[in-house]
């Protein structure tokens, strides 16, 4: 689905002294089947954004599309359950939104809530499962027996099974160890692929967003700071030093390796198997 | 949702108000909601109102917000002037409203009982208005100081005080952020048969739960590690004291008092 925010602002808690505009005259598009990162710090809006993309918040002002769902102030948008079904969120911590007493249970709660026959939810389970790399014997346990990695896995496999057509994702992999950290990346970098997902994932790596985003937006203080693509967006050091942020390693890498022995690359997505082909092959070694 | 009861809720301002010692504030606030029973005529409920609406204005907090505030208890306010108005029989028949008689004692005692209401819930709110929770419990806990020779664990009691005021705000946070994913995965918390609506409170109660006894047994446990071991010897950062401030303030009311004693009847 199209995604398009129009002079979106939002602003909590009108006309009180604990008013504030999170949210200033954001304008930007997101197309159907992107990869998009949303980067900034603390308190630059991301976390309001997001929930503009299914409903949990309209804009005080502007107006905000999602397919066929506009969200605008002061109007009732129709069917927002349809717009949850069809936009997956997976917020920061999912793990804490388990309630049910069984792993099954959990997983079909929200298909179940869209209307999710028995069958079809019987049916995605075991893809789910299988996405997000939980043993099909764990289902009949209660969610709370679990490690806080499995766990997320469970809430993020809750999220799966409603088979949306967008997936948000906040901070998917904060308090993962580091393997968890790949690993869970890269399972929503290969479904994305796999199921043509739109996928919107809200990050404070600059790697994982120079990674796995075609398109990066940064956000700092309500407003739009950067867009465009990562490759563009992480060449800018001063422009991303103003809004304290720091260039993605790789690059950082590339950028010492031509001030210091003058060779010249530049990044495209390399893993660091090519990178190291590639400087070989400059310095016409190979040895 | 919260946002409209100010009841609770401090509001940061640079006033004296701010400023006072809240032993000195309890301690005035207290005795003005017993005082302000003493009160008996017109003149003595304007002293009254005089010093509540300028003891308002000088916590330099906006008016409009003070009355939006106050918005949920308009509503018994006007009810207790209604029934009054309607209720009590005394003085002359001035009127007769749906063939009710309105008696002028009923519109003065209707008028006098909605006042004091008001003014009592005015000065009440600007105590939390004004001062934070801990400085709160932190004068609760030295004004209960002299039970402690009766064996009442006042430090206790001011602990679990500040503790439950300090996780409310958590908890509401936790709280909304649940209802949030919950809201994802399809929960309708705001439409539907009312017995729908009490079923969606499960998903939002048991993450809750789970979370507070995970937070307070984390509490626990970095409060021992600490070294914490209960009030006994315990020294304080920020030490109360009651300074050249808090005495003309105790000073200001005690005129008032006297005041009002000069013109009750």
């Amino acid at each position: 689905m199209d995604i398009s925010f129009k002079a979106v602002s939002h602003t909590y808690q009108p006309n009180s002294p604990f008013e504030y505009r999170a949210l200033k005259d954001l304008s930007f598009n997101i197309q159907s089947g992107q990869f998009v990162a949303i980067v900034g710090h603390t308190g630059s809006g991301k976390s309001t954004l997001i929930q503009h993309l299914n409903g949990l918040l309209k804009p005080t002002s502007g107006e905000v599309m999602i397919g066929g769902y506009r969200l605008k102030a002061g109007e009732k948008t129709a069917n927002i359950k349809g717009l949850r079904e069809k936009v997956g969120v997976v917020f920061q911590y999912p793990e804490h939104q388990l309630f049910e007493e069984t792993i099954e249970k959990d997983i079909a709660f929200g298909p179940k809530n869209f209307g999710a026959t028995e069958e079809e939810i019987q049916t995605r389970l075991p893809k789910v499962l299988e996405a997000v790399n939980l043993d099909a014997k764990l289902l009949d346990r209660s969610p709370f027996d679990l490690s806080g990695g499995q766990m997320r896995r469970v809430a993020i496999a809750g999220v799966l099974a409603m088979e949306p057509e967008v997936l948000v994702l906040d901070e998917p992999t904060a308090g993962l160890d580091p393997k968890g950290q790949q690993e869970v990346m890269d399972m929503f970098y290969r479904l994305h692929h796999e199921k043509g997902l739109t996928t919107i994932l809200v990050t404070h790596s600059m790697e994982d967003a120079l990674k796995y985003a075609d398109h990066v937006i940064i956000l700092e203080q309500g407003k739009k700071h950067l867009e465009g693509q990562p490759e563009e967006i992480f060449v800018q050091k001063e422009r991303l030093k103003q809004v304290q942020l720091d260039v993605p390693e790789e690059i950082q890498f590339l950028m010492d390796l031509k001030t210091r022995l003058g060779i010249s690359i530049t990044y495209d997505k390399h893993s660091v198997d090519d990178l190291v082909r590639e400087i070989k092959a400059q310095i016409g070694g190979g040895r | 949702m919260a946002s409209s009861l100010i009841i609770g809720q401090y509001v940061p301002a640079d006033s004296v108000v701010h400023k006072l010692d809240p032993r000195t504030k309890i301690m005035m606030i207290f005795t003005f909601v017993v005082v302000i029973f003493f009160a008996n005529n017109a003149y003595s409920y304007l002293w009254l109102t005089v010093f509540s609406l300028s003891a308002a204005a000088l916590t330099k907090i906006k008016p409009h917000f003070l009355l939006k505030g106050l918005k949920p208890v308009w509503f018994l306010i006007v009810f207790t002037f209604l029934l009054h108005l309607f209720v009590t029989r005394e003085g002359d028949v001035l009127t007769t409203i749906f063939g009710l008689p309105i008696y002028s004692g009923a519109l003065i005692q209707g008028f006098q009982i909605s006042l004091r209401f008001f003014l009592l819930i005015l000065i009440t709110s600007l105590l939390t208005l004004t001062t934070t929770p801990i400085e709160i419990t932190d004068a609760i806990e030295t004004l209960l100081h002299p039970l402690k020779k009766i064996k009442f664990p006042v430090h206790e009691l001011a602990l679990m005080m500040s503790i439950s005021l300090r996780f409310i705000p958590t908890l509401m946070q936790e709280t909304e952020k649940i209802s949030k994913a919950q809201a994802s995965r399809g929960v309708d918390f705001k439409t539907g048969p009312l017995k729908e609506r009490i079923q969606a409170v499960v998903p939002l109660l048991v993450p809750l739960f789970v979370s507070a006894f995970k937070r307070a047994e984390e509490l626990a446990m970095a409060m021992e590690a600490r070294g914490y071991r209960g009030g006994e010897g315990r020294t304080r950062l920020r030490e109360l004291e009651i300074v050249r401030r808090d005495y003309m303030a105790i000073g200001l009311f005690l005129i008032v008092m006297i005041g009002l004693f000069v013109l009750r009847t």
